[in-house]
């Protein structure tokens, strides 16, 4: 049935940035930015990516909107790979589109807002009238009156405007799937609400999935129905947002969840959860990229690379404390099951 | 620090190169027969045969372009068809007066350039920065061989305390640091220094401003710091690249002082370029063009260097 | 802003003038306009342009005609004005002429060579990668001659006469204007307006049409206009050194040339021709400043 096949699956992405060398031969090296991630994502859902900064969220975004070429991996939109015949990238931008975190930088300071909105989709072949008139009717449904915002330039736009005219700008081609990379993050906490609010109420009008890209773990609470956490380029816990936030599986969600600061004076925490600074994706730590970080880590941690375990229906993690052959101590408990 | 030398000496390479094909390219788009200018028009085919193995001229191209790089390599550049001299001698006895000319020029228009530049910038926006910038603009818009021309009517014809022409007693031969010489160099420097001061006034000035204008320099005086301090800051940050505009000053100096030299007859490379033009003596061309490119280029990569080692933020990006 | 709010009726909202704000270039244009200094020279250069253009029907003496008896006739001559050159001819009708052939030599090179260098420039810094270095790399070897060397050695070569000035100046005036096509389309290039252009599905041309273009062209534009001044100096030096134009017609390098003879009889006549690239110079730097200024401004 359509319905239990994912709207998006990604096999094995994997995206490295070769350094190049300075005039004095320094540097050198390659930045393993998505280092073979996996993940579906089903029609009609929110997921929240969420991860600290370097984690490769962005490059992941950009990798799903084919702004950049995999080194390896694919993807399978509606069940088609992305780039063959079956899904030409061209027809495939018309099912997904982006909205970037920088709402100035993403608008073209010479076009008034509505030329930019109605630029895909005369890229597309609508003719000049309709798109704009298309143009003018989605500001209206983004909550700006395009009598006042129609022939404006950025400019002259608040960043919480500024976002709702990206947002506009993603719908104009009709997509089914939208990717909101750090949305929401450089909005002030009202106009924040209320852009997360409109989404919402956008994806209920017309049937949109959303890939939730975002490093505030409350928002990605709020707006998620599962959420994906990455750590150093990699996938390390997947699942129901419910179930991962009150019940975290790996040891980074633990530690991210415990840093959010809480109003309740009672749940101070005492310990940083994270001990040290986040490593390098030059040249990340052997075996578990987390187990420099982690207060659980075993010398087996830094030899072996834990794999994705699911522990319930829809909830996975990697972690080598989950997996029952993998002789962490506090992995032998599971043998006996 | 060797090893970023060495790396940087690389890259010049196939530039210069590039310069050495192009060099070679333009001299042999001239139309016309190169020894037209040496031969009799009614000189026998045999006698045409005997000149043109003699200067090369019956190879190919990439042949001719190969065996001349490598005696280049090796300070042979030919020998002049007009006046069956070396043409290395010839060349670097005309660099050295140009290099003098050029030095002072350059030299006269940097102190200048960066007077009227820093006190434009410390004074921004008033009478003093407006006029100062008018001197700028003036400097950058006079055509300097126009000014030669002017000077020498007012100084040579008019009031009669300098020569108009030529690189005093000697000729072009002998050269010494007393009056009698360098009395035939001030217009021609003079004139020549009018182009860099207006831009090196104009650098500095953009400079100056944006340095004071930063917000630590204002946090510098909040702590004190006297305006003798803020001044040393401001020439210390604007230096390197006062120095490195200076330094490519130089180079085009080097390579444009065909006009100055002209209208003073001063006897350097421009002069010998032009010379070299009008009668098409090919291996002079072509020898004059290399080493004057050749030098700009070097000039080029010394700027660089130095600019990498006086500002720490570009050698450690 | 101008705001216009007009009284209507819902049906004919989509009809309505919506509120409009002046677009780029107007406000460059107002800024512009309220510098005195650009408008000045604007002003001269307007002037200069006419005289180029009509110079021709206005002298009040033959330019061409020489008469051995009027020699060097000082200024203020009965007939006249600036008196006579060399070979006898009025100078105010040269000069007058004159601004014709020099102007043209000044500026055809930097229009030619703005579209070309911005064609070179735009794609070497929108393709990036290979083809961005392949072409700069080569743009980098005419960059390393010094801009008056290259242009006397390829006029040199390629021999005196009008049109092959104006191909060793266009040729010139290339490696800087793509150097900075270059340069600004990159930084474009990596912003993420172009970024989302790409995931609408444009194709490269339509991308560089729509939304490169628009930002780039301006700041190339003001950095050509920089150059015309150097230009026309160059290309009156050309004439200067015998390269460029030929004599009897007149332009002002060549006509000062000419007149180095007469340096000593009669100075201010050989100076005259001099003064009028001198104003024309710096009519068009100071023009291209207050472009600049105008230009800068945010969004």
């Amino acid at each position: 049935m359509a319905s239990d096949q994912p709207l998006l699956e990604v096999r094995c992405l994997v995206k490295h940035f070769p350094l190049k060398k300075d005039l004095i031969g320094r540097g050198g090296g390659v930045v393993r930015a998505v280092d073979g991630i996996s993940f579906e994502v089903r029609e009609g859902e929110t997921l929240g990516v969420v991860g600290e900064s370097g984690c490769g969220k962005s490059t992941t975004a950009r990798l799903l909107m084919h702004l950049i070429n995999p080194d390896q991996g694919e993807m399978v939109f509606d069940g088609a790979v992305v780039g063959s015949s079956d899904m030409p990238i061209k027809r495939f931008r018309r099912q997904a589109q982006m909205v970037f975190q920088d709402s100035y930088a993403s608008l073209n300071p010479r076009l008034t807002i509505e030329d930019s909105i109605a630029f895909a989709p005369q890229v597309h072949g609508l003719p000049h009238k309709e798109s704009i008139a298309r143009a003018r009717d989605l500001l209206a449904r983004v909550g700006l009156e395009p009598r006042r915002f129609a022939e404006r330039y950025p400019h002259e736009l608040s960043g919480g405007q500024r976002q709702r005219v990206n947002i506009a700008r993603a719908l104009a081609l009709q997509p089914r799937m939208i990717i909101l990379d750090e949305a929401v993050s450089a909005l002030d906490k009202s106009v924040e609400a209320q852009v997360l609010n409109l989404l919402l109420d956008l994806k209920d009008e017309f049937n949109l999935t959303y890939i939730f890209i975002s490093h505030d773990l409350n928002v990605v609470r709020f707006m998620s129905d599962r959420v994906m956490v990455m750590y150093l380029g990699e996938v390390v816990e997947i699942g129901d947002s419910e179930s991962l936030f009150q019940a975290p599986l790996h040891p980074y969600t633990r530690a991210l969840l415990s840093s959010i600061p809480s109003m309740d004076p009672d749940q101070r925490t005492e310990f940083p959860p994270l001990q040290g600074d986040p490593p390098n994706p030059i040249n990340p730590p052997a075996g578990c990229r987390f187990h420099t970080r982690c207060a659980d880590a075993e010398s087996v941690c830094s030899q072996r690379l834990p794999k994705l375990v699911s522990q319930s229906h829809n909830h996975s993690a990697a972690c080598l404390m989950l997996e029952a052959d993998s002789g962490h101590r506090k992995a032998r408990h599971l043998l006996s099951q | 620090m060797l090893f970023f030398l060495i790396r940087r000496v690389i890259y010049t390479l196939p530039i210069m190169l590039g310069v050495a094909m192009v060099c070679f390219a333009l001299v042999h788009l001239a139309p016309g027969d190169p020894l037209v200018s040496i031969l009799p028009a009614d000189a026998s085919q045999e006698m045409q045969e005997q000149m043109r193995k003699l200067y090369g001229f019956d190879r190919s191209y990439p042949e001719q372009f190969a065996s001349w790089i490598w005696r280049a390599l090796q300070g042979d550049l030919g020998t002049s068809i007009a006046s069956s001299r070396s043409v290395s001698t010839e060349v670097m006895k005309a660099v050295g007066n140009t290099l003098r000319l050029a030095a002072m020029a350059t030299l006269i228009g940097f102190i200048f350039g960066c007077l009227f530049g820093f006190v434009a910038g410390y004074f921004q926006n008033s009478w003093v920065d407006k006029a100062a910038s008018l001197t700028a603009v003036l400097g950058v818009s006079v055509p300097h061989y126009w000014l030669g021309m002017v000077l020498v009517i007012v100084f040579s014809s008019i009031l009669m305390w300098l020569p108009a022409s030529g690189a005093g007693p000697g000729g072009s031969d002998v050269w010494a640091w007393n009056w009698e010489h360098i009395k035939h160099m001030l217009l021609p420097a003079l004139t020549m220094s009018v182009i860099p001061m207006g831009i090196i006034a104009r650098t500095v000035r953009a400079l100056v401003a944006e340095i004071l204008a930063q917000e630590f320099v204002v946090g510098l005086r909040a702590k004190g710091l006297t305006d003798l301090g803020v001044f040393l800051h401001v020439v210390k940050n604007s230096a390197p690249t006062a120095l490195a505009v200076m330094g490519l000053q130089l180079g085009y100096l080097l390579g444009g002082s065909i006009l100055i030299e002209t209208v003073f007859a001063w006897p350097g490379t421009g002069f010998l370029l032009n010379s070299a033009i009008f009668q098409r003596d090919l291996p002079l061309l072509q020898g004059t063009i290399l080493v004057l490119a050749t030098f700009f280029v070097l000039l080029n990569l010394v700027v660089d260097v130095i600019q990498t080692l006086l500002d720490p933020r570009i050698s450690r990006s | 802003m101008n705001l216009l709010r007009v009284q209507s009726d819902a049906s004919k909202v989509m009809a309505l003038p919506y509120d409009r704000t002046p677009g780029y270039w107007q406000t460059v244009g107002q800024r512009l306009l309220r510098d005195k200094v650009a408008i000045v020279a604007a002003l001269v250069i307007l002037l200069l342009l006419l005289l180029a253009l009509f110079g021709g029907m206005l002298t009040p003496s033959d330019p061409y005609k020489t008469s051995m008896l009027s020699r060097l006739k000082p200024i203020g001559t009965a007939n006249f004005p600036l008196g006579t050159d060399e070979l006898g001819r009025d100078m105010l009708s040269r000069l007058m002429v004159g601004a014709r052939l020099s102007l043209f030599m000044g500026i055809t090179p930097v229009i030619l060579a703005f579209i070309i260098g911005s064609a070179v420039g735009i794609t070497a810094g929108y393709a990036g990668g290979y083809v961005n270095s392949l072409i700069m790399r080569t743009i980098d070897v005419f960059y390393a001659f010094p801009s008056v060397l290259l242009a006397i050695a390829l006029s040199g070569a390629l021999g005196a006469g009008i049109t092959n000035s104006l191909i060793s100046l266009t040729v010139v005036f290339i490696p800087p204007i793509a150097r900075v096509a270059e340069s600004v389309t990159t930084q474009i290039r990596g912003r993420d307006f172009v970024d989302a252009a790409r995931a609408s599905g444009a194709g490269a041309f339509t991308i560089v049409r729509v939304h490169v273009l628009g930002n780039v062209l301006g700041p190339i534009f003001v950095y050509a206009t920089s150059l015309i001044a150097v230009a026309m100096i160059l290309a009156s030096g050309l004439s200067f050194l015998g390269l460029g134009v030929k004599p009897p017609e007149p332009e002002w390098g060549l006509m000062l040339n000419t007149l180095r003879t007469a340096i000593y009889s009669q100075p201010w006549i050989a100076a005259l021709p001099g003064v009028m690239i001198f104003i024309t110079s710096i009519a068009f730097n100071l023009l291209s400043d207050g472009l600049r200024s105008a230009m800068e401004i945010k969004g």
